[in-house]
């Protein structure tokens, strides 16, 4: 199979590439890109470390063919803090002990930012429990990650308030 | 995953003309198919991708007062289309119960049509399977088999349809538009999907090259607006396929059902409409009597495919609660967990 031209915006940066089509967007990340911060947990779309947001929205790269994301703006865990400082959401997680081994906290802080994005949850745990039920952890942070994603969004409001004002 | 040419059409003749030769496959959200490839269940040679086709990405209300659903909507952007949610409250909240936010902003309308099965044998390529390989056999017959079907199944298959989304759907007279090389027809959805018999590798109406452009619901879809719920038991509390799910729909005047819709997911190799339960609500009490009528009918062809004879009693349990349900009135809000017996009903036995 011949390779075909791909150009992405990841985290800000253009790549111009040649992709074989059966390439994930998760696998061109890790193996050719060497953003290895995005995780391959099940490869099948079932535990979501390897979400990332696409055009603004949370996928999950192991799902979607690279070359059917020509143009897309692509948004990884890399991308996240400004620097040295971390992201509100990346703060959270350190704060509320959202994570124990970490292997899925990339996942869930890109999945958290989609989430308040959608702006569908509120300040109801249940329904960001819900909308977080995309994924796994299996140490079981769940706890920790569901008051991190709260006061990351409280963070995030207040921050907005100020820009506002 | 096996090597394969992708093509990426700008026009609908051209994804038709592509995709209509031999061993080719539409990818739109890629949420199922990229998942059967890499397990080897399906290896297209040809990859046909529509997710350009940008006129396949709109709502539109019809002039006779139906909608049309783009078959490139994603799951999440129709789930949340404000109007859309008032009108088609119980469409909403299948959506919202099925898989994750992640797969929703992925997943199309034409795709959920198209899902295939989640039967392990189906996807475990060192077991028989009919559907995968026609002739092999089923070793879901006498196999783990206590989430298979309990109604319109065959010796030759047993497995369930997963979508959630087609169950309210068919039971509001959904029709699918579908563009092939002879033009555009519409098929309903009851129609469109078949039941295995002795072919169950004929999953619905497609011809090979054809497209589904669309979904429409009719004008009336929405007159159920007020007394419209889905609701779907899981293994899990979210983020699971259904074991059984139902859609109700009622228009009641003066406490007597004046119009009722019902459908079951998780029972059969198709969406489920029970118009033997609709027949015996039309013109009935509305309450939890003729709602046990009515689940009675449902599922009275109902038969174990295996160990799954709890299913039949598990889907009558559900029919009346869904039924309660669509009774107690639509919330003003979808509740946290979606279509879950989680979420209490107001005036619903919590163990109906």
């Amino acid at each position: 199979m011949t390779s075909l031209p791909l150009a992405l915006t990841i985290n800000g940066h253009r790549y111009e590439l040649e992709v074989d089509p059966r390439v994930t967007l998760l696998d061109l990340l890790r193996e050719r890109l060497e953003l290895t911060g995005t995780k391959k947990g099940c490869d099948r779309g079932q535990c979501g470390a390897c979400t990332v947001l696409v055009d603004g929205k949370r996928i999950n790269s192991c799902l979607a063919l690279a070359v059917s994301h020509d143009g897309a703006k692509v948004l990884t865990i890399e991308g996240v803090s400004h620097g040295e400082d971390l992201h509100p959401v990346q703060a959270a997680f350190i704060a509320h002990d959202g994570f124990q081994c970490g292997f899925c906290t990339p996942g869930q802080i890109m999945s958290t930012l989609g989430l308040i994005a959608e702006a569908q949850a509120g300040d109801d745990p249940e329904r960001i429990r819900e909308g977080m039920s995309g994924n796994l952890c299996r140490c079981a942070a769940y706890g920790g990650i569901v008051e991190a994603v709260l006061e990351a969004q409280e963070q995030l409001a207040k921050a907005d308030r100020r820009t506002a004002a | 995953m096996k090597n394969f040419d992708y093509i990426r059409p700008t026009t609908i003749p051209d994804a038709i003309a592509a995709a209509a030769e031999p061993g080719s496959a539409y990818l739109a959200g890629g949420t199922n198919l990229l998942d059967l490839m890499k397990g080897g269940v399906t290896s297209p040679e040809r990859i046909v991708d529509i997710s350009r086709l940008a006129e396949l990405n709109r709502i539109e209300r019809l002039a006779d007062g139906g909608l049309r659903l783009g078959a490139l909507v994603r799951n999440a952007d129709l789930a949340h289309d404000p109007e859309f949610a008032r009108s088609y409250p119980a469409v909403a909240e299948a959506l919202l119960s099925g898989a994750s936010a992640q797969l929703r902003n992925a997943a199309t309308v034409g795709g959920n049509l198209l899902q295939r099965t989640r039967c392990s044998y189906f996807y475990d390529t060192a077991s028989a399977c009919n559907k995968r390989e026609p002739g092999a056999g089923c070793d879901a017959l006498g196999g783990e088999n206590r989430l298979h079907a309990v109604l319109g199944w065959s010796d030759a298959c047993i497995a369930t349809h997963p979508s959630d989304f087609c169950v309210p759907l068919v039971a509001l007279d959904a029709v699918v538009e579908i563009e092939g090389k002879k033009g555009r027809r519409h098929v309903t959805l009851e129609e469109f999907h078949r039941l295995p018999g002795e072919t169950p590798q004929r999953e619905n109406g497609l011809e090979p090259g054809d497209l589904i452009v669309g979904v429409r619901l009719p004008a009336e879809a929405a007159s159920f607006s007020a007394n419209a719920r889905y609701l779907k038991v899981r293994e899990r509390t979210s983020y699971a396929f259904a074991v059984v799910s139902a859609a109700a729909a009622l228009v009641v005047e003066g406490g007597k059902i004046r119009q009722a819709r019902l459908a079951l997911g998780g029972v059969a190799a198709k969406p489920w409409r029970a118009r033997s339960a609709e027949a015996v609500l039309l013109g009935a009490d509305a309450d939890e009597t003729s709602f046990v009528r009515a689940a009675d009918a449902a599922l009275a062809d109902a038969s174990p495919s295996g160990d799954n004879a709890f299913k039949i009693e598990l889907a009558r349990r559900i029919v009346v609660r869904a039924l309660m349900s669509a009774l107690a009135g639509t919330p003003g809000r979808l509740p946290a967990l979606p279509a879950s017996p989680f979420s209490s009903i107001p005036g619903v036995r919590h163990d109906a």
